[in-house]
């Protein structure tokens, strides 16, 4: 069946490359997850834990 | 076309895919490292000259959101203008013509990047500098690479204003608005493209040439360029002082300004003096190698006046 053939068949460097790319793009992603925290938390202060239930 | 052979297609064409070959560092290469380093330089003297005050993180937070707006620019720049960087030899070492990187690879790449650094500029720090640093890249990107470069000689004239954005957006990011001392570190670096890059332009006019680029030593011979470079040169050495004379700098960036811009000047004539062979030649290296000087150097004395008054 058409559906079983093997799509894009990555060469070894290919997947090596891929593999450093994803992990610059975990990093990345990481630290925009630690900057919008911080400006968070530079932005409100305080008031972030100060506000009506 | 059934499914069923389209899909056959796809996996032939798929055994001589030829993208995935980036490393990390060819995407980094895409961001054009060494211009970023003078958009984050600039971008952060504009920052620390604007009135009033910002946290320091949202103030990194800026920086950090114009360098990478500005590499995103590099980027798209880099996936245009891959068939005349083939040619040249300046440029035929980046990432899509050595093939590292594929042409789709980098547009999506300059894409996200660019959508990115605005987003967060504009949520995080104000959104008049998010909308300004999304119009500097869409005239850098639109305006300069798809349309000015390869149709004017007073391509980079034009093209310049979006390396002079940087100061301007440092400046929003603090102050939201733009004002006519911002505009004055816009228009140092306005005025100082054309000599810097014409200079360049006439030690690699074989390569521009060869890649139908109009740059003006091309199409208006290097006599005429050489008058232009001497002609902007006397228009950029008080454009450099103005800060002074406009009083948001002091007596002692005055001064260097003064004799820096001089010391052009003399660079310029002394371009536009030697016309033949290796002194000619040398004369043009010698300018472009000066005027990076010389603008890193009055932005360095504005930062160092504003540090040394903060103080």
């Amino acid at each position: 069946m058409a559906g079983e053939e093997p799509g894009i068949t990555l060469t070894d460097e290919q997947k090596r490359k891929r593999r450093a790319r994803s992990i610059a793009i975990a990093v990345v992603l990481g630290a925009l997850v630690v900057l919008f925290y911080v400006v968070t938390i530079v932005k409100l202060g305080p008031g972030v834990i100060d506000r009506p239930l | 076309m059934s499914l069923v052979e389209r899909q056959d297609t796809i996996s032939q064409d798929s055994a001589v895919w030829d993208g995935g070959m980036g490393s990390v560092s060819d995407y980094v290469a895409l961001l054009k490292p060494r211009v970023m380093s003078l958009v984050i330089f600039t971008a952060f003297v504009g920052l620390m000259l604007a009135p009033g005050s910002v946290h320091p993180v949202l103030g990194a937070v800026a920086i950090l959101c114009i360098a990478i707006g500005a590499g995103a620019s590099g980027a798209l720049n880099m996936w245009y203008d891959a068939d005349i960087d083939r040619i040249m030899s300046r440029t035929r070492g980046r990432p899509i013509p050595t093939g590292k990187v594929t042409g789709d690879e980098a547009l999506a790449f300059g894409i996200t990047l660019s959508i990115g650094s605005v987003v967060t500029l504009g949520l995080l720090v104000n959104w008049f500098a998010g909308a300004f640093l999304a119009f500097t890249i869409f005239f850098y990107v639109v305006v300069y690479t798809m349309w000015l470069k390869r149709s004017t000689p007073q391509n980079i004239v034009i093209g310049g204003a979006a390396g002079a954005f940087p100061p301007m957006v440092g400046w929003a990011s603090v102050t939201g608005s733009v004002s006519l001392e911002s505009f004055v570190l816009f228009l140092i670096i306005f005025m100082w493209t054309p000599p810097h890059f014409w200079a360049l332009a006439l030690f690699k006019s074989v390569d521009y040439r060869a890649a139908g680029v109009p740059m003006l030593p091309v199409v208006a011979g290097e006599t005429s360029t050489r008058h232009h470079i001497l002609v902007y040169s006397v228009l950029l050495a008080p454009v450099g002082v103005a800060p002074y004379l406009l009083g948001f700098a002091g007596p002692v960036y005055g001064a260097a300004s003064a004799l820096l811009g001089l010391a052009f000047l003399v660079l310029a004539a002394d371009v536009w003096r030697k016309r033949d062979g290796d002194r000619a030649r040398q004369a043009c290296v010698r300018l472009f190698k000066y005027s990076i000087f010389y603008l890193f150097m009055l932005f360095a004395l504005l930062l160092g006046e504003s540090l040394v008054a903060g103080v």
